[in-house]
């Protein structure tokens, strides 16, 4: 038996790299499922509402485009769920009494209305009446978005584990109540920041081919009107993700406070804390925040790091070092240093031993059973870090979360103004006589939301390393028993496989907005 | 509702979606044969944008499978997805290439190609039912894996270099492509491939308006028909006749039993009477169908142009596949047999979710019906008016 007990780290490494890379491409995919979905239906019920042809080829021309990208989503997406069966097999049987409900609730009723909703608004032009047309491609987006929200209640609930209890007979959490998941403050926080983000990305795309075709002199018309369409969404959208960001940055700071620090590169906290602009940072390895004060050449706006987590200029934020090492929130709670932490886990995890083994002997009366359960229970929120070996494992690599925070961000503000400037030009001059340099500038801005919003994930995901539940499994303890080489070969099978059909994808998508709408 | 009820039910639930998935596995059986149904690029382009209009269904169901299974059956979603990687992972691959080739195929830039995407219908067509039958086979036929949940505790492998709480562990390298190796499992996977082609057919029978693909499908229905019996007839008797996996409910002990399926049919009367009626349904389909085609056999124009034969075989086979699916898990059966330790073996008591999720999700399971409605009124609208090259050439089409 003892080859089964042989797991090496690369396979740790290239399974994550493995759900890293699925997530990255589902990611390209659905924010402009979710964001088109937003635009083709108010084009659709334009047309519903003045009967006018013309509304109904911008409703079919952005809802072939949709169609073009919707397949990958839904590729991408079952991959995704069944990687938590297949590279993660243990996360599945830890937390599987609560993880696996939200993706049942989300098949069955989110993503069979999509499916089914979808066909209509390809096949049913000719087939179905207007009305329930329309009610068929709002229904789309609404499965869609649906469908996100009990994915992000999924992803939630990993990041801040709620509505569980462990079960030491069973060897794993179970779920205490349904509406404690469903409903977690953190559920909605993400839901509200992710979906709004995604209709940026809808916006922007839809500004984008608006502005080629203006920069070409061609479809004026269908350009000028879907612009008004589509900036608006984008600007409200953008100022939502901004609020929404921050209420998220808010509550990371309250049940992920090692995420906000490696976000931050905030090695040594207190009160009064400033916001870094920009500091110097090695994107290749991890900083000496050990013996480094702070991060070099740093530039920061003074209380806003206070204000965004605390909502208070003279909030305390803790840093890397006062996590690691312990310290003493405003409220009077102590926050165990690391080291404790893990001899607390392991203290747990022998108990938890001790305890099974006790219930199975049939010399104990049941009083050591009820010793250990004890003991497991005193224990249990430390559970864990008796699986940590070092306290500097659960510190996330820093570097990452530091920049991929600040593109986030900087792109952010980035489109609120690029929005204004095309409603301006829009409202108050003419966008068909806009120079050029706007336009190109719209084309410019695709790649660069779709970057901000992959960076969005890098920070939630990254930070949260080492955890695949947050204080509750560390990755190296949630993983399948498997060959590296087997993984490294489905690696390279789905990076190949992904890059192609992206490759296809904006390939067709370039011809099909070359061609323009058919009337 | 006991706990017991609740394990039932959701293997029942598990074994319904299991069921309509292998009837919607027509897309695949029908894509399998898209050459040889549609003749000519033109007849191909109907046969693809015939299927085109429902392979979500397929997906979804396949998806929402893998989730109500998650959801109810938690350790069979780490020990089978977890262990059986490669035959998973394929049968992934196979309906991802499925899944974007319908939009590609015939979009302009594709640079792949119509022939390529067309081809990994084909493939997905061919890999996803032999696959998906061999992976229910193994409900039957066992698996090699081991459960051990100490490993969760143990301290010698938890404090070795990298730590391996791991509980699911399979017990040979080859993940799941072991499986293949067992003639039995590949003879219900073929059973269950020539099954998707007589579905296919069917399914195009009554889906396409085409004189042409109406007469190459009668004539294909006859092949696929005489090898789905002799594999399913086959694996039947062997599946009558074979030691099974009990357990005892209240000890938990699992053990072989002699004609564990046999006797489960047996003492489960009512799976015996879906099953039978299941298997005289799609019979008397298949036949319906060959007896009315040979009666026009020498003038294809004399046909009916569409024909609604899927239907009474499609209902036997979800009948069918239900009453198997749950004579593998009802009556103290272990549902997901270990063959390298016994009282590894899965069954629907020690797999399950906490009562807590299971009547939370009861209650969701409840949306089930309102969702099937709905579906039913969308494929009906669309299915209106049958599909032929006219509507290909002036509507939208893939």
């Amino acid at each position: 038996m003892e080859f089964l007990y042989n797991l090496d780290d690369s396979m740790i490494e290239w399974s994550r790299a493995q759900f890293a890379l699925t997530a990255i491409y589902h990611w390209l995919f659905v924010p402009l499922t979710l964001g088109l979905a937003v635009i083709m239906g108010i084009a659709e019920t334009c047309y519903y509402r003045t009967k006018k042809p013309f509304w109904k080829d911008v409703a079919k021309f952005w809802q072939k485009l949709f169609g073009v990208n919707f397949a990958m989503g839904v590729a991408t997406g079952i991959i995704l769920e069944f990687e938590f069966g297949t590279n993660w097999s243990n996360y599945s049987w830890f937390v599987g009494d609560i993880f696996g409900a939200p993706l049942a609730v989300e098949g069955i009723v989110a993503f069979f209305m999509e499916s089914t909703f979808v066909a209509v608004m390809f096949f049913g032009w000719k087939k179905v009446s207007a009305g329930f047309h329309l009610a068929a491609t709002w229904l789309t987006g609404l499965g869609a978005t649906i469908s996100a929200w009990w994915i992000l209640v999924a992803n939630a609930w990993m990041q801040c584990p709620v509505g569980c209890a462990f079960n030491p007979d069973t060897m794993r959490n179970e779920m205490v109540s349904f509406a404690e998941v469903a409903l977690s403050p953190f559920a909605i926080d993400k839901f509200c920041h992710t979906v709004i983000s995604a209709w940026i990305i809808g916006a922007v795309f839809v500004v984008a081919v608006c502005c080629w075709y203006l920069l070409k002199g061609r479809e004026q018309k269908l350009a000028v009107e879907s612009l008004k369409i589509a900036a608006i969404v984008g600007l409200v959208a953008s100022v939502g993700a901004a609020l929404t960001g921050h209420q998220s940055a808010a509550r990371v700071a309250e049940v992920q406070p090692m995420k906000l620090a490696a976000m931050e590169a905030l090695y040594n906290g207190g009160t009064d804390q400033s916001l870094t602009g920009i500091a110097l940072i090695n994107p290749f390895a991890q900083p000496d925040y050990e013996n480094e004060a702070e991060a070099p050449l740093k530039i920061a706006v003074p209380y806003a790091l206070s204000i965004l987590a605390t909502n208070d200029p003279h909030g305390y934020v803790a840093g890397i070092n006062d996590i690691l090492n312990g310290y003493t929130k405003p409220d009077g709670t102590v926050e165990l240093s690391v080291d404790e932490k893990i001899e607390r886990g392991k203290k747990a995890i022998a108990a938890l031993a001790a305890y099974r083994q006790a219930k199975f002997a049939s010399s104990d009366d049941g009083s050591t059973a009820a010793a250990q359960l004890q003991v497991l229970q005193e224990n249990m929120p430390y559970f864990g870090y008796g699986y940590i070996r070092d306290k500097s494992e659960v510190v996330p690599f820093v570097p990452i979360n530091f920049y991929a925070f600040r593109v986030m961000v900087g792109v952010g503000c980035l489109l609120i103004l690029f929005f204004m400037v095309v409603l301006f030009f829009l409202y108050k001059k003419d966008i068909t006589a806009a120079p050029k340099w706007l336009h190109w500038a719209a084309i410019v801005m695709v790649p660069l939301a779709y970057v901000a919003s992959e960076c969005g994930w890098l920070v939630a995901e990254f930070g949260r390393q080492p955890w695949t539940i947050q204080d509750m499994l560390p990755t190296w303890a949630s993983v399948s028993n498997l060959q590296s080489a087997s993984v490294i070969v489905t690696f390279f099978i789905f990076l190949v496989l992904f890059t192609t059909m992206l490759a296809v994808e904006i390939n067709i998508l370039l011809k099909q907005i070359k061609k323009g709408p058919e009337s | 509702m006991t706990y017991e009820f609740l394990q039932q039910y959701w293997w029942f639930l598990v074994s319904l979606l299991g069921a309509l998935l292998v009837f919607l596995l027509f897309v695949q059986g029908a894509n399998s044969l898209v050459g040889s149904l549609g003749g000519d690029a033109e007849g191909r382009r109907l046969v693809i944008n015939s299927t085109g209009r429902k392979w979500e269904f397929t997906f979804t169901t396949l998806v929402t499978f893998g989730g109500a299974f998650f959801a109810s059956f938690p350790l069979f979603y780490s020990t089978s997805f977890g262990g059986a990687y490669w035959l998973w992972m394929i049968i992934l691959f196979s309906f991802v290439l499925q899944a974007v080739s319908y939009e590609f195929q015939n979009k302009l830039g594709n640079l792949l190609g119509a022939r390529t995407f067309q081809f990994f219908l084909v493939l997905n067509g061919i890999v996803g039912p032999v696959l998906l039958g061999g992976a229910v086979a193994t409900f039957f036929e066992g698996s090699n894996f081991i459960v051990a949940k100490e490993n969760l505790v143990d301290a010698n492998s938890q404090l070795s270099t990298v730590g391996s709480p791991i509980i699911s562990q399979w017990a040979n390298a080859s993940h799941g492509l072991d499986a293949l190796l067992n003639p039995w499992v590949l003879v219900f996977g073929f059973a269950v491939f020539f099954l998707a082609r007589i579905l296919g057919i069917l399914y195009i029978m009554n889906n396409v308006n085409d004189a042409d693909i109406r007469a190459r499908a009668s004539v294909r229905l006859m092949g696929s028909t005489i090898a789905f019996l002799v594999l399913f007839v086959s694996y039947l008797v062997h599946l009558l006749l074979k030691d099974g996996y009990a357990y005892d409910p209240v000890t938990g002990i699992i053990s072989m039993a002699p004609y564990k399926y046999l006797k489960n049919f047996l003492e489960m009367w009512y799976l015996l009477v879906l099953l039978l009626v299941g298997v005289v349904l799609v019979l008397y389909g298949i036949v319906k169908e060959i007896i009315s085609g040979q009666k026009k056999a020498p003038d294809a124009n004399l046909l009916p142009l569409t024909s609604s034969n899927i239907w009474p075989v499609g209902i036997g086979v979800v009948l069918t596949v239900l009453s198997l699916l749950l004579c593998a898990g009802w009556n103290n059966t272990a549902y997901y047999p270990s063959t390298a330790d016994l009282q590894s073996s899965l069954t629907i008591a020690n797999s399950c979710s906490s009562e807590f999720t299971l009547t939370t999700m009861f209650y969701v399971s409840l949306l089930i019906p309102f969702v099937l409605a709905y579906i039913v009124v969308a494929w009906r609208k669309i299915d209106g008016k049958k599909l032929d090259k006219e509507e290909i050439r002036t509507d939208e089409a893939y």
